[in-house]
């Protein structure tokens, strides 16, 4: 069964020089689409990663991140609106490139879809009430 | 037929008014006569809650032992700098205030994530805030420094105090060039790639009295979660603009300069606000009731979106440069579908200013006047119509030799 899931790595210092990912291509055969990459000041590597493969064989490159020393996060849980600060303006609307807020009819309320975003962080400093936080 | 507003006073004392919102009667007059609806209904409640620049709060702290007088010297709100001007110790924040050491624009584009709008939120949370101040010190004003902890609840006065809100109607603010831009109308993508707007439309409160036929100075209002009043025009406020037939301004016009009691306020109606590049800004919640004195005044209610327009601007160079030229002009119905045209392109649509809030506000001042609390009144002179003949200046710039 083929499956595709959005996962934070984090990197250890001792690995932000080595060829991980390719590993999870070359042998586990999984197709990956980089949505972010950072290197934090404490050289801590920083991967956002939309994973798609064979279960079987993603689960297998999973572990073989894990043992490495790789953090895994699911992405869902990284960027999280406030409820209680969102005004429901709808400012954010046309600055998400995934398309992850929409407006519903006829309420006009600012839905947020955070299995459609990316967590490229744009929504966060272009909402005036800054109600969408960005957790790793 | 016509009514008063004594006369519905004690209808709303007796129980008796019959209070529909902005939205609501749109729905009557589908099915009844204006004429009849206007018998029925008694008033109408508008609503609007967006980012509104022109404000601010004045606050008396109470005097200190021994005394200090600020006036003259320099003090800060969680280091927001107020302005202290007046006798000794009141003090005016305004909620474009910005820490000394934050750095605008120099990291492009700047955060802006703390000023005045978001010291005014903490103040109404009743939260402590931290003022610092320094003063010359005088024979009679000895203190020459001054740090403490202030909360809301421990001040003389607190009070809401606001230049310039509640705009008639606004520009919509796209971008021709091909970099993106920081405005106060929010982030505008490069090459016409979205479209900005911030009016309630058919919800806000001068759109439903385009005239100012019983909006005024002196009028009881809903302010940030209280009660306030229209204190007088707003700044740069303008009659004399393009409107429809049926009467409602095309572009900017009205403004309102509201005051109110900040103590009896709440931060879900005054929210601190970030404009991206831009600034800090507060957003307020404002909602206005329109008593129904004649069929015409409700007429003038029943406005729909697709009634009320506004024009498209280029915030590249138009809006900058003060070139007056728009890109056309487009209807709140369009802009709420979503997507406009735009020489030719689809252009996606976003609001600064919260619909879904902005119905909330006209729902509960209906509800503060259904159960009676709220009575309506009479403004003591009237906001400056088209026959006030106001011109709207840009400035005379003299250039000073010396």
């Amino acid at each position: 069964m083929a499956i595709s899931r959005r996962i934070v790595l984090h990197f250890p210092r001792r690995l932000v020089d080595r060829p991980i990912v390719y590993r999870l291509i070359k042998d586990y055969n999984l197709e990956f689409n980089i949505l972010k990459a950072a290197v934090t000041p404490d050289e801590e590597g920083l991967m956002v990663l939309e994973l798609s493969g064979k279960q079987q064989e993603y689960d297998k490159g999973i572990r073989y991140l894990t043992t490495n020393g790789v953090k895994i996060q699911a992405l869902s849980q990284d960027v999280i609106r406030n409820d209680d600060r969102c005004t429901h303006c709808g400012a954010c609307i046309t600055i998400c490139p995934t398309g992850a807020f929409e407006l519903e009819s006829p309420t006009r309320q600012v839905r947020f879809y955070n299995e459609k975003c990316v967590a490229c962080g744009l929504c966060i400093k272009a909402c005036p009430p800054r109600a969408m936080e960005l957790h790793f | 037929m016509t009514k008063t507003i004594e006369e519905i006073n004690e209808k709303i004392q007796q129980g008796k008014a019959v209070v529909v919102t902005a939205e609501e009667v749109i729905d009557l007059v589908k099915h009844k006569s204006t004429k009849k609806v206007a018998q029925e209904v008694d008033v109408v409640t508008t609503g609007t809650f967006g980012p509104m620049c022109s404000s601010g709060a004045y606050i008396n702290i109470g005097h200190s032992k021994p005394r200090i007088k600020l006036g003259g010297g320099r003090v800060y709100l969680n280091d927001v700098p107020a302005y202290a001007a007046f006798a000794a110790i009141d003090i005016y924040i305004g909620a474009n205030a910005l820490p000394d050491d934050d750095p605008r624009n120099r990291v492009y584009p700047g955060e802006f994530n703390y000023g005045g709008g978001h010291v005014i939120e903490e103040l109404v949370a009743a939260k402590d805030v931290r003022l610092v101040a320094t003063a010359y010190g005088t024979d009679c004003y000895p203190r020459k420094r001054l740090e403490t902890w202030i909360n809301i609840k421990d001040l003389n006065e607190a009070v809401l105090f606001n230049l310039r809100n509640a705009c008639q109607n606004y520009n919509i603010a796209v971008n021709l060039s091909d970099r993106t831009l920081y405005t106060y109308m929010g982030m505008l993508k490069p090459n016409l790639g979205n479209a900005n707007y911030c009016s309630a439309g058919q919800l806000s409160p001068l759109l439903n009295d385009p005239y100012y036929k019983t909006i005024g100075i002196g009028t009881k209002i809903f302010l940030g979660g209280g009660t306030g009043f229209i204190t007088w025009q707003g700044t740069q406020h303008n009659p004399n603009v393009l409107r429809s037939e049926n009467g409602v301004p095309k572009r900017g016009a009205g403004t309102l300069a509201v005051t109110g009691d900040l103590k009896q306020m709440s931060p879900r109606w005054l929210v601190g606000t970030s404009m991206l590049g831009y600034g800090c800004n507060i957003t307020v919640g404002i909602g206005i009731p329109i008593p129904i004195l004649s069929e015409e005044i409700l007429h003038y209610t029943s406005v729909t979106d697709d009634d009320i327009f506004a024009p498209v601007v280029d915030y590249s160079k138009a809006y900058p440069q003060m070139e007056s030229d728009i890109l056309g002009e487009v209807s709140y119905a369009q802009l709420k579908s979503g997507r406009i045209i735009i020489q030719g392109k689809e252009v996606p649509t976003a609001s600064l200013s919260s619909y879904p809030r902005a119905v909330e506000i006209a729902a509960i001042l209906k509800e503060w006047i259904l159960s009676g609390k709220f009575g309506l009144t009479q403004p003591v002179a009237p906001l400056p119509g088209i026959e006030s003949g106001t011109i709207f200046k840009p400035l005379k710039e003299r250039p000073i030799q010396e």
